[in-house]
Order: C-alpha cells, then sequence, then structure tokens
C-alpha cells in the first residue's frame, strides 16, 4: 500500500537519488582509473579542475567527499517529513565521529582549526567550535551536546567523568550504540517496506560493531561486562551470540558465536585456525582485516540490494553508504598510484 | 487499539445502535423498510449518482496514475532524459535514438495513453448511459422497466468507475517503476511495458462490464396508466 501514497512527497527525489546511483563508477571505470587515466567521463568530471598540480591523496578524498555532501545536501533540502528526519538520522553518525574526533584532538591539545577542518562535513552543526574547551563529559553535555539531537544518546555516559583514550573509545561506542537502536526504531514506526529493507542493513551494522569491539577489545583493559555494555541490543547476534561474544577470548570463540547466522559463518571462513591464542600475531592481523574486507563485501551487497525496492526510504540511506564507499576506493587507488604499489590496487571493494 | 480506531469504529457502531433500538422501542420498526425504500426512492437518483460515479472514480484513478508516474518520471528524468519522451508522450518513437524496439511505431508511452484510455472509457459509459435518462413525469415514472434501469445505471457505473480508478492506480505504480528501470537499464522498458498493458486491460473488463449491464436497460418510459408509489404503512409515524 506503500506504492500509493510514497510518489506524493518522495517520488522525485526517489528518482534523483537513483540518478545519483547511476553515476557510481562501475568496475570498467575503476579498470580505466587503475591505469592512471582521468575522471573525466564520470560525476567526477570537473571535479579535480581548479586544484593546483600536484594532487595529494587528501585534496581528492576531501573533493570527492564534498560531492556527495552537495547531492546529500541537495537532497535534504528538497524533502519534507517524514524523509527529512531520516536523512537527519543519517548524518547522526557522522557528528558523533566529529564530535569524539574533537574531544580527542582537544585531549592531545592540537589546534582547533585544524580539528574543525579535519570534520566530516555532513557531520557540522553550529556549536561544534564550542566542544574544544569542554573537559568533563558533565560540561561537556550541559554546554553543548543538550542542544544537538544527539542529546538522549550521550544521557548514558554521563558517568564515565574523565576523558582519557579509553574513555573516549567507551563514550564512542556508548553513543554509536543508543544512536543505532534508536534509528532501528525510528526506521520500525515508518512502516513497511522501508523497515524492512533499513532494519536489515542496521542489524548487519550493529553484529559488525559487535565482532568488532570483540575483536579490538583482546589483551586491553576493557573487562568483559564493559565489553557486553557496549553490544547493541538489535541485530541477528542479540541475544545469544552477544552473549557469547561478551565472554569471548580469542578467534576461535568469536567464530564459534558466529556460527548460528548462516551469512557469517563464511566470513571467517578461511581464516588461519589459529588454536593458540595470541600466538602468531600476524595472523591474527591477517585474519582481522580479512573479516574487516568481508564485512565490507558485506555492506556494499547488502547496500546494492535496497535499491532493488521501489518506494522506500533504504534508497537514500545505501546510496550515502556506496558512495562513501567509492570516496575509500578512490582513496586506495590514488594511494597506490602515490606510492608505487601497482599489484595491490585492485584490493578496492567494486560496487557495481 | 489506538484512539483512532476507537472512534472511527466505535462511534458510527454506537449511533446506529442507538437508532435501530431507538425505532425498536418506539413501535416504528416498520419504518426500517428496505423494500419500500427501493420502490419509492426514484430512479433519475440511481441513474445519475452512477453516471456520477463513474466519470468521478474514473477520473480520480486517472489523476492518481498520472501522479503517481509523473513524479518518478520527472525525478530519473534529471539524470536520464532519454526517459522523458518516451514515458510521457505518445508518439512513435524517434529512429534517431539508437535502442532496441520492437515495433517503432507501437512504441507507446505509459503515462498518457493509459491515462486517456481511464478517462475515453468512462466518457463512452457517459454518453451510452445518459442516453437512457429520458425525461418521464412523476405520475408514470415507476414501473419495473424503469426501475431495473436506474439500478442497473447505478450499478453498472459504479462498476466501471471503481474498475478505472484501480486500473488507473494500477498503470500509474507499474509506470514508476518502469521510468525508473529504464532510465538505469533501456533494456527494460519494453519489458515492464507488458506489464503495463495487463494492468490497462483491468479497466477494459470494467467497461464491457457495464455495457453488458445497460444492454437490457431500456431509457425511461411512461406507464400506459399512472401508478402509484408503495403505500405508506400504517406503523410508521
Amino acid at each position: 500500500m506503500e506504492a500509493l501514497f510514497f510518489n506524493i512527497d518522495t517520488g522525485f527525489l526517489e528518482g534523483i537519488v537513483r540518478g545519483y546511483k547511476a553515476g557510481i563508477l562501475s568496475q570498467n571505470q575503476y579498470g580505466s582509473l587503475a591505469q592512471c587515466e582521468s575522471l573525466e567521463a564520470t560525476d567526477y568530471g570537473g571535479f579535480l579542475a581548479n586544484e593546483p598540480l600536484p594532487l595529494s591523496t587528501s585534496t581528492i578524498q576531501d573533493k570527492a567527499t564534498q560531492i556527495l555532501v552537495d547531492q546529500f545536501n541537495y537532497l535534504r533540502s528538497n524533502s519534507v517529513q517524514p524523509l527529512t528526519k531520516f536523512l537527519e538520522y543519517i548524518t547522526y553518525s557522522y557528528m558523533i565521529d566529529n564530535i569524539i574526533l574533537l574531544i580527542t584532538g582537544t585531549l592531545h591539545e592540537r589546534d582547533t582549526h585544524e580539528l574543525l577542518e579535519r570534520c566530516h562535513p555532513l557531520g557540522v552543526f553550529e556549536s561544534m567550535p564550542a566542544l574544544c574547551v569542554a573537559t568533563t563529559v558533565e560540561e561537556l553535555y550541559q554546554s553543548v551536546l543538550v542542544e544537538t539531537p544527539l542529546a538522549p544518546y550521550f544521557r548514558e555516559c554521563l558517568s564515565a567523568n574523565d576523558l582519557d583514550d579509553l574513555n573516549i573509545e567507551i563514550i564512542r561506542n556508548t553513543v554509536y550504540k543508543a544512536y543505532l537502536e534508536d534509528f532501528y526504531h525510528f526506521c520500525a514506526s515508518l512502516g513497511q517496506p522501508t523497515a524492512e529493507v533499513m532494519q536489515r542493513i542496521l542489524a548487519f551494522e550493529a553484529d559488525r560493531r559487535t565482532v568488532n569491539i570483540t575483536i579490538n577489545s583482546f589483551n586491553t583493559e576493557l573487562s568483559k561486562e564493559q565489553r557486553a555494555k557496549l553490544f547493541p541490543t538489535i541485530g541477528r547476534l542479540w541475544p545469544e551470540g552477544n552473549n557469547q561474544l561478551a565472554k569471548a577470548d580469542d578467534m576461535d570463540q568469536v567464530r564459534a558465536a558466529c556460527e548460528s547466522v548462516s551469512e557469517y559463518r563464511t566470513f571467517f571462513a578461511d581464516a588461519v585456525p589459529n588454536s593458540s591464542s595470541g600466538g602468531n600475531g600476524y595472523d591474527e592481523l591477517a585474519a582481522a582485516s580479512q573479516l574487516e574486507d568481508r564485512f565490507f563485501r558485506m555492506e556494499v551487497f547488502l547496500n546494492k540490494q535496497a535499491f532493488l525496492q521501489q518506494f522506500q526510504y533504504g534508497v537514500f540511506f545505501s546510496y550515502v553508504k556506496l558512495k562513501e564507499q567509492e570516496v575509500r576506493n578512490l582513496t586506495w587507488i590514488a594511494e597506490c598510484i602515490a606510492q608505487d604499489a601497482k599489484d595491490r590496487i585492485q584490493d578496492f571493494i567494486p560496487i557495481f | 487499539m489506538g484512539l483512532g480506531s476507537y472512534y472511527s469504529y466505535g462511534l458510527p457502531s454506537f449511533l446506529i445502535i442507538v437508532i435501530a433500538l431507538y425505532l425498536l422501542f418506539t413501535d416504528s420498526g416498520e419504518a426500517f423498510n428496505v423494500g419500500r425504500f427501493l420502490e419509492e426512492s426514484n430512479p433519475y437518483a440511481w441513474g445519475a449518482s452512477g453516471i456520477g460515479l463513474c466519470i468521478g472514480l474514473s477520473v480520480a484513478g486517472a489523476g492518481w496514475g498520472i501522479f503517481v508516474t509523473g513524479s518518478s518520471i520527472l525525478g530519473g528524468g534529471v539524470r536520464a532524459p532519454r526517459i522523458t519522451t518516451k514515458n510521457l508522450i505518445r508518439h512513435a518513437h524517434k529512429p534517431s535514438e539508437n535502442r532496441l524496439v520492437t515495433n517503432i511505431a507501437l512504441q507507446y508511452h505509459l503515462l498518457a495513453a493509459d491515462s486517456l484510455l481511464c478517462i475515453s472509457r468512462h466518457k463512452i459509459i457517459g454518453i451510452v448511459y445518459s442516453a437512457r435518462l429520458s425525461s418521464v413525469g412523476e405520475a408514470e415514472l415507476y414501473t419495473p422497466a424503469n426501475y431495473y434501469t436506474g439500478f442497473a445505471l447505478f450499478w453498472g457505473g459504479l462498476t466501471v468507475g471503481l474498475c478505472n480508478l484501480l486500473c488507473g492506480v494500477c498503470v500509474g505504480i507499474t509506470g514508476a517503476t518502469a521510468a525508473i528501470a529504464d532510465a538505469s537499464d533501456p533494456d527494460l522498458f519494453v519489458k515492464i511495458l507488458v506489464v503495463e498493458v495487463f494492468g490497462s486491460i483491468l479497466g477494459l473488463f470494467g467497461l464491457i462490464v457495464g455495457l453488458l449491464m445497460a444492454t437490457n436497460a431500456e431509457e425511461f418510459k411512461a406507464a400506459a396508466t399512472t401508478t402509484a408509489k408503495a403505500v405508506a404503512s400504517p406503523y410508521v409515524f
């Protein structure tokens, strides 16, 4: 029934975003990019035209991100509720990253302007520079965050009083967990099929974060109870998988915990069966990066699938994520060319 | 159950029960007389309502279909301008564009023709049905043949109207999907067009049934002698 009324408010924007999606670089174009030819014929036609040589990788990344930001702002300014709220939810994850970046940077006494330049443009909000002066979370919350839409997410972390590196990571993950759960419930309120598409994507995101938090917390000071509190309560690994991962100590237990979900089994398939925990550090690193790669591929797959269904908001979210992946790919190719590592240039994740 | 459904389901049911019990307890139960209503109501009312419903619902369906498809075409046409002509205007598609088509002369658009079909169907029905509405005086109106004509026009018009409404909506939604599929891959256009034609047939079936219902309905004729309306029951105030 959603098809009857969806196009009233959102038909035009859906057509636009599908047009944007057609502009995402295809495998052939990546091939010619890798041979150092130009980006002329793509969406990226003129974006580097005004840049002085020599081009650095970060310039390419910034300009490519700016294209995404311009497209996203066009969509956001033309949208009406509830699509506007949905698009704002997409920006919250970038806001969280920016806030954490500013806090960390302030702690390590970096220059405020430099930090502000490194913030992601999709996540800027007005009172961002004021974050640089706060010293405790309490102060941070009272002065700045309480006016932003992220206020409810920060309420749970007010107890962490001193901001050192470990605590900041805990804050980041707690806030992100609250954000994911809130977004999940918001999508449920939007009705089918948006709910169906988005919840599948967000469930995978939650599971991915759970596994990453587990793996990254091996051999650190993070206690198991603290770790368990960072896992989002959505996703296919909840609740049994989450409980098992909270008690896990090495990769084998992580693999065992993910066995219950058939899609995740293949992620650990080729990993070197390493029984002695912490024994061969290099193997674990290789396994972890392979896992990360597989997570990215699965994410791209799920986001591509969102485009197969019409009359739902998932296409907007998926487009932003796919475009981000494309920017990462471009940066990777540029880096490989710059560092003369042509043999690894094909290691990016193709989208179309 | 939300508050909205309490009001929307509860209030009408409550009112109906109160009215029914009032009639029952004040000894006017006979006032609720369906047969008498059908005999007393004017066949012109039935006939004209049928024609009005037919036209109104068909136009609603056509309009609904147009806006659903139109917004998708507008959005998709920003990146892929070629879809606008194919999907909107009804003309044979230009051979200068390099597209695979089965038969250029029959390359229909989607939107305009199907909405036009909706509209033309209801015009046919409107013309055919309104020919039945000839002028007869009140006293000679209530003959069995006239009753039949009135009812047939009403239900025939309602049938055609509803069929066209749903057909218009169906074509609109598939048209939106076709526009977007065409924007991303031109080969898909003809395939989805076939699905749209099936949707269009729904309205055609409605038209056929409407016409069949009206074949036996003669135009209003005066009775040979003056006929009376249904006698008022002594039990009714």
